[in-house]
C-alpha cells in the first residue's frame, strides 16, 4: 500500500514514519512535485469533473460536438456570406484557431471556479490544491479531443489535408497553450475563492481577448496594418503564436503540394489558384513558428512559477474564506 | 517514544472586518473605508501528541479548537510556527469527510482514497469494509446528494478509519448517527487505540472526552489554559466557561442579602419561626429576591459529594401563614434530578413577613459533572397559591475530576468473588 508521506512500504506500523511540516509553505517546485505525486487523484478528478458534467444530461458529450458546430455555421455564414471575406475553406480557417480558443477559454473559466466550486474537498481534507484547476484543464484537453473531431470531419468534407510541413509544431503550440492555460488557472483559482467576482470580470476578458486573438480574421491583416516595425505589438498577446500555429498547420492553404490527395475526379484547379491569392497566414518557415512558441512557452513557465507562488500564499487562509 | 505531532508556538490571525468584502468591485468602491481587524484565532499555542496516545482538544465555541485540527490536517495553515505530523493523517473536519454531492457512494469512497494516497486497487480491498462498516450496502450506488445527514456522516467516519491512519483527527462528528452507530464507531475507536494508532477528538462533551482519552488540552480564546488528565482539564473548561460573562448572573436583585435569622452552625436546621397571634394580612404576597449558592470552598463550583447551601431570599408585603417553599433540580437536558419542598421534607415555615431567608443545606450532593438549573417556589400548602417562582439557569456548578462518567455519582465498592 502506498501511503502519502513516505513512499516505501511500512512493514510494521510502530516503524517512525519520517515527520512533515505540514505548517511550512511549500515553494514552487516543491509544489509541482506534489501534484506529480498525487497524479493519480488528479485523473480521478478530471473523471469526477467529466461525468458531473455530463451527469445529468441526456446528449452528454454531444453538447461539446454542437459549441464548435454552432460557432462555425454562424461564422462562417456572417463572415464568408455576409461580410464575404476572401479566404477559401473558411470553415477551416476558423475551426484551426478556435479549436485553441475553446480550450482555452474552457480551461480558464473552469479553471478559475475549481476551488470555490469544490468547497467541500477543500474544507475537509489536505491535498495539493493545484490539483483542481488542473483537473479542470484535463477536462477541458478532453472537450478539445472531441473537439478536434469536428474539425477532422471538416477536413474530410471538404477534402482538405494538413500540412504536414508545419504538423510537428502543433504539438508544441499545445504545450506552451497547456501550460500558459495551467498558469492563468491556478492563479485566478485563488484569487477567485477572496474576490468572487473574478470569474465574471475573466468573462468578459474573454470576450476581448477572443476579438483580438486573429482568430476570426487572418492573422496577416494585422501584422499588414502593423507593419514590420511594429508587428512586436501582435506578440504582446500570447494567445496569437499558438493559434497561427495551429492554422498553418490544420488550414493548409497551399494544396498544390498534396497533389495525391487533391487527385479525385471532383478536383478543382480553380480552386488551387484562389488559395494561393489569398495568403492568409504568414508565409514563414516553421523556425520562425517555433521561436515565436520558445518566447510564449518561456513566459508561460515564468509565469508558472509566480502564479504557484501566489497560490501558495493565497492558500493559507483558503478552507476559512471559502 | 517519538511525538505524533508536535506543535509549536502556533499563532494564526485572521483579518477579519465587518461586512467583509467579497469582490473585485466591492474592494474598489469601498476603497478605505474598510476597517480591518486583526482576530487572533490561536495564539502562542504549543503542545505535543504523543504516539499512540488518545487527546482531546476542548474548548468552547469561538476558542480556536477547530481552527488548530485544520492547522494539523493541513487545510488551513498557521501565521507563524510550525505543525510537525508523523504517518498518514486522516481528518473527520466537521460533517463527514469531502464528498462530491453529484457522485454516488461509490465514486466518493473512491475519490477520497485518491486524495488519501490509495491507488484503486488500495480502495478495492478496503471497500466491503467501508460500506459494511457504513450499513450503505443498499445505498452505495446513489448520489450522496440524495444521502440523509446521518448517512453522510456515517460513510465519512467509515472512510477515515478504513484507511489506516497512523493519526486520526476527529471534529465533533461522534456526535452524528443514531445511538447504535455512536457505539460502534467509539468500539471502533478504541480499537484503534488498542492498535497504537494517535488520536485527536475536539469535543465538548465532556463524558466523551472522560471516557476516550488519555489526555486533554483546554482553548480559551485561542490560549492553551491546560493540559493535564481528562477531569483536571474538564474542571479547567468549566471554569473558562464560567468566567465567560455569557451566564445569567445568580444573583437576581442587588440588596442586603444577610440572613435576618441565624442557622443553627452545627446542624444547618432552620430554626422555629413562631407565628405571632396576630392575623395574617389577606392581601400579602411574598417574592423572591434572590437566590445565594454557597459553595464548600473559595471556588465557583463543587466536587462531587461536597457539601452545598442554597439560600433564598424572600421579601414578603405582610404576615403570611399559609408558606411553604419549593426546590427542584434540573440536569442540563430539563429532567428534574429532585424536587421537594419544606412540607415534604417536614422541616416547616410557619410564617413569612417581611424579609429573609430559608436555606436549603445539602451535606453532600452527589452530582457528577454539569452545571444546573434550579426553580425556587413559594406556595401555599396545598399548592393552590403560587406567591413566587423563579428559575436559575446554571445555578449550580460541579466539576468532576475522576473519570466517572454520568451525572449521578453513587457511591460503590468493588467486590470480587472468585473460585478458580
Amino acid at each position: 500500500m502506498t501511503t502519502v508521506d513516505d513512499e516505501t512500504a511500512r512493514p510494521g506500523r510502530r516503524d517512525p514514519a519520517p515527520a512533515l511540516e505540514v505548517s511550512r509553505r511549500p515553494n514552487p517546485l516543491e509544489r509541482l512535485r506534489h501534484v506529480w505525486r498525487y497524479r493519480e487523484l488528479l485523473g480521478n478528478l478530471v473523471r469526477k469533473e467529466l461525468k458531473v458534467k455530463y451527469k445529468n444530461s441526456v446528449l452528454g458529450f454531444v453538447w461539446t460536438l454542437l459549441n464548435p458546430a454552432l460557432y462555425l455555421v454562424v461564422f462562417s455564414l456572417v463572415f464568408q456570406e455576409v461580410l464575404r471575406v476572401q479566404i477559401p475553406y473558411y470553415a477551416i480557417f476558423f475551426l484551426s484557431g478556435l479549436l485553441v480558443w475553446n480550450f482555452f477559454s474552457t480551461a480558464l473559466t473552469a479553471g478559475t471556479m475549481s476551488i470555490t466550486s469544490n468547497a467541500q474537498l477543500v474544507q475537509k481534507v489536505w491535498f495539493p490544491r493545484e490539483i483542481l484547476p488542473l483537473a479542470a484543464i484535463g477536462a477541458a484537453m478532453v472537450h478539445f479531443l472531441l473537439q478536434a473531431i469536428v474539425l477532422v470531419g471538416a477536413l474530410a468534407l471538404f477534402r482538405r489535408a494538413p500540412s504536414f510541413e508545419y504538423l510537428p509544431a502543433v504539438p508544441v503550440a499545445f504545450l506552451v497553450l497547456l501550460v500558459l492555460a495551467a498558469a492563468l488557472a491556478i492563479g485566478l483559482s485563488a484569487i477567485n475563492v477572496y474576490l468572487r467576482d473574478t470569474e465574471h470580470l475573466l468573462e468578459l476578458t474573454l470576450l476581448a481577448w477572443f476579438w483580438l486573438s486573429a482568430i476570426v480574421y487572418p492573422y496577416s491583416l494585422v501584422a499588414d496594418r502593423l507593419g514590420p516595425a511594429r508587428e512586436w505589438i501582435a506578440s504582446l498577446n500570447p494567445i496569437i503564436p499558438i493559434v497561427i500555429t495551429f492554422q498553418k498547420a490544420l488550414y493548409n492553404p497551399d494544396p498544390a503540394r498534396f497533389a495525391w490527395y487533391t487527385n479525385s475526379p471532383t478536383f478543382d484547379p480553380n480552386n488551387v489558384l484562389a488559395d494561393q491569392a489569398a495568403p492568409a497566414i504568414p508565409d514563414h518557415p516553421i523556425g520562425w513558428y517555433l521561436t515565436h512558441l520558445a518566447a510564449v512557452g518561456i513566459f508561460a513557465v515564468v509565469l508558472l512559477l509566480g502564479a504557484l507562488w501566489l497560490f501558495g500564499r493565497l492558500e493559507d487562509d483558503l478552507a476559512e474564506e471559502i | 517514544m517519538a511525538d505524533a505531532i508536535t506543535i509549536d508556538s502556533v499563532t494564526k490571525v485572521f483579518k477579519l472586518a465587518k461586512d467583509k468584502p467579497r469582490s473585485a468591485k466591492e474592494r474598489i468602491i469601498r476603497a478605505g473605508r474598510i476597517s480591518w481587524e486583526r482576530f487572533l484565532a490561536l495564539d502562542d499555542v504549543s503542545f505535543s501528541v504523543r504516539d499512540g496516545e488518545t487527546l482531546a482538544i476542548l474548548g468552547h465555541n469561538g476558542s480556536g479548537k477547530s481552527t488548530l485540527l485544520k492547522c494539523v490536517a493541513g487545510t488551513l495553515r498557521p501565521t507563524s510556527g510550525t505543525i510537525t505530523t508523523r504517518g498518514r493523517l486522516a481528518a473527520l473536519l466537521e460533517l463527514g469527510a469531502g464528498f462530491h454531492p453529484d457522485l454516488t457512494g461509490r465514486e466518493n469512497v473512491y475519490l477520497n482514497g485518491s486524495i488519501l494516497g490509495f491507488s484503486k486497487a488500495d480502495v478495492d480491498a478496503i471497500f466491503d469494509d467501508i460500506v459494511g462498516f457504513a450499513e450503505l450496502e443498499e445505498f452505495i450506488d446513489q448520489q450522496v446528494k440524495h444521502f440523509s445527514s446521518g448517512m453522510y456522516a456515517r460513510l465519512g467516519f467509515a472512510v477515515a478509519i478504513n484507511v489506516d491512519p497512523d493519526i486520526l483527527l476527529v471534529d465533533e462528528v461522534l456526535s452524528v448517527g443514531d445511538e447504535a452507530f455512536q457505539r460502534k464507531c467509539i468500539d471502533r475507536i478504541r480499537r484503534m487505540q488498542r492498535e497504537g494508532r494517535t488520536i485527536v477528538v475536539v469535543s465538548h462533551s465532556t463524558d466523551l472526552v472522560r471516557q476516550l482519552c488519555d489526555r486533554a488540552v483546554v482553548l480559551h480564546h485561542g490560549k492553551l489554559i491546560s493540559e493535564g488528565v481528562p477531569g483536571e482539564a474538564i474542571r479547567a473548561f468549566h471554569d473558562a466557561l464560567a468566567t465567560r460573562g455569557t451566564d445569567v448572573p445568580l444573583v437576581v436583585e442587588e440588596g442586603d442579602h444577610t440572613p435576618p435569622v441565624t442557622v443553627d452552625p452545627v446542624t444547618g436546621e432552620l430554626p422555629v419561626v413562631v407565628a405571632d397571634e396576630a392575623e395574617p394580612d389577606a392581601g400579602a404576597t411574598v417574592t423572591i429576591r434572590h437566590l445565594e449558592i454557597e459553595y464548600p470552598g473559595s471556588v465557583q463550583h463543587l466536587t462531587p459529594g461536597q457539601p452545598l447551601r442554597i439560600r433564598v431570599g424572600y421579601s414578603a408585603s405582610g404576615l403570611i401563614t399559609d408558606v411553604a417553599f419549593g426546590l427542584e433540580i434540573f440536569d442540563e437536558a430539563g429532567t428534574r434530578l429532585m424536587g421537594t419542598t419544606t412540607d415534604v421534607l417536614e422541616q416547616y415555615i410557619h410564617a413569612v413577613n417581611g424579609d429573609g431567608e430559608v436555606i436549603f443545606a445539602f451535606d453532600h450532593v452527589p452530582l457528577l459533572d454539569g452545571r444546573f438549573p434550579i426553580r425556587v417556589t413559594i406556595h401555599s400548602h396545598d399548592g393552590g397559591t403560587i406567591y413566587a417562582e423563579r428559575e436559575y439557569e446554571d445555578a449550580v456548578a460541579v466539576m468532576n475530576p475522576t473519570r466517572t462518567r454520568g451525572t449521578v455519582h453513587f457511591p460503590v465498592k468493588v467486590e470480587h468473588l472468585f473460585n478458580f
